[in-house]
């Protein structure tokens, strides 16, 4: 018997009027699958997440999220949004942030509560946030938000993790923590993750299945299926290298008259650092 | 001092200080979320907008107060509905402020009463309440406190982490425009001490303030309200010792609790200083 996908498209197009997004995704993610979804900016990955979310409805297909159509609050997700900063000045600490995680949502005051205390307690032990959980949020740094954010998604126990470029804005040494955090909450509950990146590399070494949106068109299977110079240039319609540079991999796009057949080159990083190599 | 005892035998003495503690009360907790929401423009616009609605009430011969809370509460509700996004906000309450103080320079233009009705709203009357109008206030002030008790968690997800709490299935549009209606109740019951033209010195300074001496919203809640309450019977008992318009010692008190907040206390607080130690 095969455990049914965590979450599950059946030929899904998502259009904003008459611009489409993509179309026709078809794709079944397995329970404990670490996906990242990859592509230009532009190209709809946001959108993926808030059509899992239940913030936008596909105008045709099906979605089906731990069995059911997606509904805006599932429980069963936790979601970290793309980088925004907090007012420096705002009075409000990581603890109270990730407290938000567990009863944000419901109605009336907040009072005092043991048992979500424990929890918020746990949950900032677990991203390692303890240190500065009681400073004020808007003076901390990018990484130290992110884990923050982190501990607010996972604090209600969901069973998928929706990222949505988690690393951007931070150096390697962050990238690097920030992924072992979420590759170790997938290892230790058998989550799934759906990790929105620019770059795959950071991610290269925990990623099962890669997903990857061009111009409406996508491609999905295992990063060594799909991340391979036939297959992208076939989904970008045109002359694509994937180049693989100490166990990193970059797409570059030949250059046209125009500039380049890829207008955002698939992050060229200025500095090559090494990472274990795939095996 | 014994004058002081003489004023407080006064009716009206004591109907001001009533009312002054509702609204010190009021216009504290909602000043945070004004603050946190980064919403002083719409504030003003609520103001002016209320002196419209005042100005027409006047010349209807109905109650200014009211008139003050239908124009500001209107206001809400156009700027809520036209702007909810942060970016195009600011746009919307310009466009509806200007239109809406037009008709209130027309409405004071055709009222025929006394013009000091009309400037008392500008500037503030609360040593002129009467005992009815302490139990309006009183009745718009609880209203407003349980509206926004009832919505308080939804309300500070959706300020501090609206995607999130978007994705939480919370209703932040709504709740924007609830909190609109909230902030015009504020705005009518404030304009009774500083008037119109001085609104920010309640529902601003205090929440600004007391996010200068704590990071635990609950506490900056209870700070901005002392605050509030500090700066208002204070205000309402250094106006009644020097006969000098109350708004005057409001708006003097509120600004130095800011400049002591900021530049004094915040400082040395040692939960205000972003972590020494980073542990990563």
């Amino acid at each position: 018997m095969k455990a049914p996908p965590a979450i599950r498209f059946e030929r899904v197009t998502l259009s904003y009027g008459a611009r489409t997004v993509w179309s026709d995704l078809s794709l079944d993610v397995a329970a404990g699958t670490f996906v990242a979804i990859l592509g230009p900016n532009g190209s709809g990955k946001t959108s993926l997440l808030r059509a899992i979310l239940g913030l936008v409805q596909p105008s045709a297909g099906r979605i089906d999220v731990l069995g059911r159509a997606p509904h805006r609050g599932d429980p069963g997700i936790g979601y970290v949004p793309q980088h925004s900063s907090f007012d420096p000045e705002l009075p409000f600490r990581g603890r109270d942030l990730v407290r938000l995680g567990i009863d944000g949502h419901r109605w009336g005051v907040a009072w005092a509560d043991p048992a979500a205390n424990a929890s918020v307690d746990r949950a900032l032990a677990e991203v390692e946030a303890v240190a500065y959980a009681d400073a004020p949020i808007g003076r901390l740094s990018g990484g130290e938000q992110q884990r923050l954010r982190i501990a607010q998604a996972l604090v209600g126990n969901p069973r998928i993790l929706l990222c949505d470029e988690p690393l951007a804005n931070l150096d390697l040494r962050y990238q690097q923590a920030i992924t072992d955090l979420i590759a170790g909450w997938r290892d230790r509950t058998g989550g799934t993750v759906l990790f929105v990146t620019h770059d795959v590399n950071p991610v290269l070494r925990v990623v099962d299945e890669v997903l990857f949106v061009v111009n409406g068109r996508w491609a999905a299977g295992a990063p060594d299926e799909v991340l391979r110079s036939e297959r992208m240039s076939e989904l970008y319609g045109s002359h694509v290298d994937v180049v693989r540079v100490h166990g990193r991999i970059l797409v570059v796009g030949e250059s046209t008259e125009s500039g380049f057949n890829i207008e955002e080159p698939h992050h060229a990083p200025a500095v090559v650092v090494d990472h274990p190599e795939q095996p | 001092m014994d004058q002081l005892v003489t004023l407080l035998g006064y009716e009206f003495v004591q109907n001001a200080i009533a009312a002054g503690f509702v609204i010190a009360i009021v216009s504290g907790v909602v000043s945070g979320f004004v603050v946190a929401r980064n919403m002083s423009f719409a504030v003003h616009a609520l103001a002016e907008l209320g002196f419209t609605g005042s100005a027409g009430f006047l010349l209807l011969h109905l109650s200014p107060v009211l008139g003050l809370l239908f124009g500001s509460a209107i206001t809400a509700v156009f700027i809520g509905t036209l702007g909810v996004r942060a970016r195009g906000r600011d746009v919307v309450v310009g466009v509806v402020m200007a239109f809406g103080l037009g008709l209130g320079v027309l409405f004071i233009t055709l009222y025929k009463g006394y013009a000091n009705q009309a400037f008392a709203i500008l500037f503030g009357t609360i040593t002129g309440v009467s005992r009815g109008d302490v139990l309006l206030l009183l009745a718009i002030g609880a209203v407003t406190l349980i509206a926004l008790a009832a919505i308080y968690r939804p309300l500070v997800f959706a300020t501090v982490d609206p995607e999130v709490a978007e994705a939480r299935g919370v209703p932040v549009g709504a709740l924007a425009v609830g909190f609109l209606l909230i902030m015009a109740a504020a705005v009518a019951e404030a304009i009774q001490v500083v008037g119109v033209l001085l609104i920010l010195t309640l529902l601003i300074t205090p929440g600004a303030a007391a996010e200068r001496l704590t990071p635990r919203p609950g506490l900056a809640i209870a700070y901005s309200v002392s605050i509030a309450l500090l700066c208002t019977l204070g205000g309402i008992l250094l106006a009644l010792i020097t006969n000098a318009p109350v708004s005057v010692f409001v708006t003097s008190l509120s600004f130095a609790c800011y400049l002591l907040a900021r530049f004094a206390i915040g400082p040395r607080r040692p939960e205000l200083r972003p972590v020494a130690a980073r542990a990563s």
